[in-house]
């Protein structure tokens, strides 16, 4: 018995309403950039001298070319996370957490080796944590070089008629359907 | 500065809510997507960008939506070669950068070893940087379908009025996800099972 996400017709137009309220109270909805303000605030707490993150009169900089651009934008989102995107991300946790308490919790099993997986590549643990750390690194990897992921180039950069968006879903579908139907050939 | 991260909670925990809702938090709903076996997730995400697409730039043109909340972002190589980067990724795992910090969040324990992934793949991406810039794959215009009044985004088509353009793609969307069947893969077999199913059924 696998439970049911709300359907299309209702999940859909909720789901635009709410990424238009973004557009419109804010800016569009994006998650990737996030992954490297973390890692920017892990890297400065590790070597505090490396200069990952550093204040100076003029705003933040950082030795990092990558923190360092666009005047050191990344670098200042590190060494303040208190900023819009940081703290959509986080509630944005909070929210999935929270819905899954209404909607019941992951069973035991599926919350190491979803079903679909499970029936494709078995049921060891291990092997799906490796599989899913290096889904991770080439997912995050791929966003970053990219300039953004499902979330800022597919759903906020087509919905913006962006070109950019519409690149970026050719080149993602492009790959995962025959990645998924190649490695996914059983249903579970 | 207080009121935007009220608006950034408010909209981060409806986000993160929703994708749990839609099943993007569970990657067995993003398998069956992505092997086209059952395409409600596809559908719902077709018609979300649609929706979103309609109401930005028909709120734009009646001058209730800010064109200065818009974001394009540039088009350049990498942009092509990350997605693909991506989808292999994407297809391997179940989960994308927003899905999987939520699939932790709802208590997925391989979620966390997507994420701690993720973490690898940016940190990646920040020493590696420069070689992409160096090779310009990272040089682009932030292009849109068509020229936004009020907006200083190049248009692919400077001819087409680019309000006008957001509001019929994203009408195509919605039809394309009314169009889409729900299930495109092993349509055949599934039916059969179905069919056995009902035979077999009176006799038990």
């Amino acid at each position: 018995m696998k439970p049911m996400p709300l359907n299309w017709k209702i999940g859909g137009p909720l789901l635009g309403i709410l990424v238009f309220l973004a557009v419109l109270l804010a800016k569009p909805i994006g998650v990737s950039t996030q992954f490297v303000v973390l890692d920017a605030v892990l890297w400065n707490l590790q070597q505090p001298d490396a200069g990952i993150v550093t204040q100076t009169a003029e705003g933040f900089t950082s030795t990092n070319a990558y923190l360092a651009k666009s005047g050191g934008a990344l670098a200042a989102e590190a060494g303040n996370p208190l900023t819009y995107p940081v703290v959509f991300v986080l509630a944005m946790m909070v929210g999935a957490f929270l819905s899954s308490l209404i909607r019941s919790t992951v069973p035991k099993g599926e919350r190491n080796v979803p079903a679909m997986y499970r029936a494709n590549t078995g049921g060891f643990w291990p092997l799906r944590w490796v599989l899913a750390f290096a889904g991770g690194v080439l997912v995050l990897y791929g966003a970053r070089l990219a300039g953004g992921c499902t979330s800022g180039h597919m759903m906020s950069g087509m919905m913006q008629t962006s070109i950019s968006g519409y690149v970026f879903a050719f080149g993602a579908f492009l790959t995962a359907f025959p990645t998924a139907m190649a490695l996914l050939k059983k249903e579970g | 500065m207080t009121m935007t991260l009220v608006i950034a909670g408010l909209l981060g925990a409806a986000f993160g809510a929703m994708l749990d809702r839609i099943g993007a938090t569970n990657p067995n709903w993003i398998a069956r997507m992505l092997t086209l076996t059952d395409t409600n997730l596809m559908k719902t995400i077709l018609v979300a960008i649609g929706t979103a697409s309609i109401l930005i730039f028909a709120g734009q043109m009646y001058g209730l939506v800010d064109v200065g909340h818009m974001s394009v972002k540039a088009v350049h190589v990498g942009v092509l070669l990350g997605g693909a980067i991506l989808g292999f990724g994407w297809a391997i795992a179940g989960y994308c950068p927003g899905t999987g910090l939520c699939g932790l969040a709802v208590g997925r324990i391989d979620a966390l070893f997507f994420v701690a992934g993720g973490l690898v793949g940016a940190a990646g991406f920040m020493v590696s940087y420069p070689f992409w810039e160096s090779i310009g794959f990272l040089n682009g215009e932030k292009w849109t379908l068509g020229a936004i009044p009020g907006a200083d985004y190049p248009a692919a088509i400077p001819a087409l009025q680019g309000d006008l353009a957001g509001i019929v793609m994203g009408a195509a969307f919605i039809l394309i996800a009314i169009l889409l069947p729900r299930r495109i893969v092993g349509r055949t077999a599934a039916r059969a099972a179905a069919a056995d199913a009902a035979k077999t059924a009176p006799a038990e």
